[in-house]
């Protein structure tokens, strides 16, 4: 199979528009991945089915990624005025990364037997813009994996034919997978509630009314 | 019960199911809910099947009753310590659930298993094969009626590769026996030959089971041309393991992967071509028999020497940052785990890809025009397991 960056340059030759990265990956089995624009994304994917060479028409596993604001620390040089004379200086700057929620597609081709092509798709956020370009109309077998990283991550997958809750009820309002997720207090469950659930519990209490 | 006037499901998909009502159309249109108590759902699964007089028009299934969110008990705890839990997932075939994960770490973190281990591998995970295919005839041939007799013939098999499990892991279903780097601990005395004994044994239990059902004339009449899959939304579908190999698609990933050590031994892959419930029936006896095959090699070829790589670290487990996405040919379809690692003791992510939810995608494909009472059958030869499905 061609190396990640020849079927980048010749996606980019062939959809017009498509903005791509390649993102590597420093694990010993070296899968790096695509990163690919929501905008062009179902182009991106039709091409990869479709293209003689490559016939990527099996869509193995699609699952959603959750990653939260981190600061990383990077070092910068800069110019300063040390004792009167300009020196340039190493200095630590801690930038702030803002979260994102991902969509990791793994690609492979059942003609001609070979594969992974990792694709991911970013949002922007991980509060208000979290749409991104759903992939079933061109690999069916997204569609219940896009369902189940909309009802854990609450990736919004636009174009997706039926797109609902598929393992929490309807009613259910959070997104358990998300690393923020804070799971609601089940002081119910408890029959002799002690230690932390008891002092949770004791929040559920209606106050004491002295006579 | 309420009474709705809807046509067959249009969506916007490339490659539609084209279902074939003969005309036949007529009578009240009814919403059915089967299950999730239906003893045909295997467990805790329900459709929401609406039908005109026996005929399908619309099945929608659904999920998550056993839902207890596997992938992020595993993300909170060590990588080790989910091992016991990925027994749970298909809770049938512990063992090749344990290598689809020890697999994954061990590309994950560079690991390379001896070459005794990688036989241990082999062997259990062909005998769990064989244990899933038997049941799920089993359960296939009670779906559509025959009560009882096939199912214990089935069983009275499994329990004798339960008790080779039970004597090798100190479990019959929860095994929890792979390790990253090798197996937890080596075969007992003997149990090479008692292995021996059963793998000798089965081809004659497969040729009784088969003269009895194979050609059976019930049998054929409600599963040949009943819940057919094509080629083109198989593979489109994301289709996995015997449901797409009886669609005549040749993609086994023990062959395509050649992971573990598979491609030292000479089998076969055998392929359907109607994509009818009969060839998803057949393609699982033939693939016991190629099982066998692997079986006798494996037995007869594996070496002494050490089960774990030196490596190999069992506590302070800390694999490098990175991602890997690794997967095997389970009894059931495609098994995957994609795992990506943050350098700290437990995994940042942690993903099952589930065959058994996976396969249910053309469940519905696969029923329109269909009688309510194949529904039952179809869905025995998807061969689900919930544990998985809901995870």
């Amino acid at each position: 199979m061609e190396t990640l960056e020849q079927i980048k340059s010749r996606i980019e030759a062939a959809v017009p528009g498509a903005r791509l990265e390649v993102i590597p990956n420093d694990s010993p089995a070296k899968q790096a991945s695509l990163l690919v624009d929501p905008t062009c994304a179902l182009d991106v994917a039709r091409f990869l089915r479709d293209d003689p060479q490559l016939q990527l028409d099996y869509a193995s596993n699609v699952t959603g990624v959750d990653w939260l604001d981190t600061a990383v620390k990077e070092k910068v040089k800069v110019k300063k005025v040390v004792d009167g004379a300009e020196k340039e200086v190493e200095e630590t700057v801690e930038k702030k990364r803002p979260g994102y929620l991902e969509a990791v597609y793994h690609l492979y081709s059942i003609a001609l037997k070979h594969g992974p092509v990792v694709l991911r798709q970013r949002t922007e956020n991980r509060t208000d813009k979290t749409h991104l370009a759903s992939l079933t109309p061109v690999y069916r077998g997204a569609e219940f994996q896009e369902r189940e990283a909309y009802d854990l991550y609450g990736l919004i997958f636009d174009g997706h034919p039926d797109l609902r809750r598929i393992l929490m009820w309807d009613g259910f309002k959070d997104f358990p997978m998300r690393k923020d997720y804070v799971e609601p207090d089940d002081y119910e469950y408890e029959p002799t509630p002690h230690d932390d659930v008891l002092e949770k519990a004791t929040r559920h209490y209606a106050p004491e009314v002295k006579i | 019960m309420s009474a709705t006037t809807e046509s067959p499901p249009s969506r916007n998909y490339e490659i539609l199911p084209k279902a074939d009502f003969n005309g036949a159309l007529d009578g009240d249109v009814l919403e059915v809910s089967m299950g999730p108590q239906h003893p045909s759902t295997h467990g805790v699964f329900r459709m929401d099947v609406v039908l005109d007089g026996e005929t399908v028009l619309k099945l929608k299934p659904v999920f998550g009753y056993l839902h207890r969110n596997h992938e992020q008990i595993a993300e909170r705890t060590s990588y080790l310590a989910s091992m016991p839990y990925t027994d749970r997932l298909d809770y049938f075939c512990s063992l090749t659930n344990n290598w689809a994960y020890a697999l994954t770490v061990e590309k994950l973190a560079g690991l390379q298993p001896p070459e005794r281990a990688e036989y241990i591998r082999i062997i259990t995970a062909e005998l769990t094969r064989l244990q899933n295919h038997t049941c799920l005839a089993g359960f296939l041939l009670m779906d559509m009626g025959a009560l009882g007799t096939p199912l214990m013939y089935a069983f009275r098999e499994r329990e004798k590769i339960l008790d080779l499990f039970e004597s090798l892991t100190g479990a019959r279903m929860m095994c929890n026996y792979m390790r990253f780097g090798g197996c937890r601990v080596d075969l007992p005395e003997g149990w090479l030959e008692q292995a021996k004994k059963v793998v000798e044994s089965y081809p004659g239990f497969l040729d009784e089971f088969e003269n009895l059902l194979s050609s059976n004339e019930i049998v054929m009449a409600r599963t040949q041309g009943v819940g057919r899959l094509s080629k083109d939304l198989a593979i489109n579908a994301s289709i996995t393991g015997p449901m797409l190999r009886a669609c005549g698609v040749n993609y086994d990933i023990r062959k395509v992967d050649k992971y573990g050590i598979y491609d030292r031994f000479d089998f076969r892959v055998p392929l359907g071509d109607h994509g009818d419930c009969y060839d998803r029936y057949m393609i699982r006896i033939l693939e016991m028999r190629e099982s066998l095959k692997i079986l006798n090699q494996a037995l007869k070829d594996i070496p002494a020497g050490p089960i774990m790589d030196p490596k190999a670290k069992l506590r302070a487990f800390k694999p490098k940052p990175g991602e890997v996405y690794g997967r095997i040919e389970a009894p059931k379809g495609e098994l995957g785990f994609y795992l990506i690692s943050d350098g700290s003791a437990s995994p940042y992510r942690y993903r099952v890809r589930p065959p058994s939810l996976i396969n249910l995608t053309i469940l519905e494909d696969m029923c329109l025009g269909q009688s309510v009472a194949d529904v039952v059958v179809i869905l025995g030869s998807v061969d689900i397991v919930l544990g998985e499905v809901d995870r």
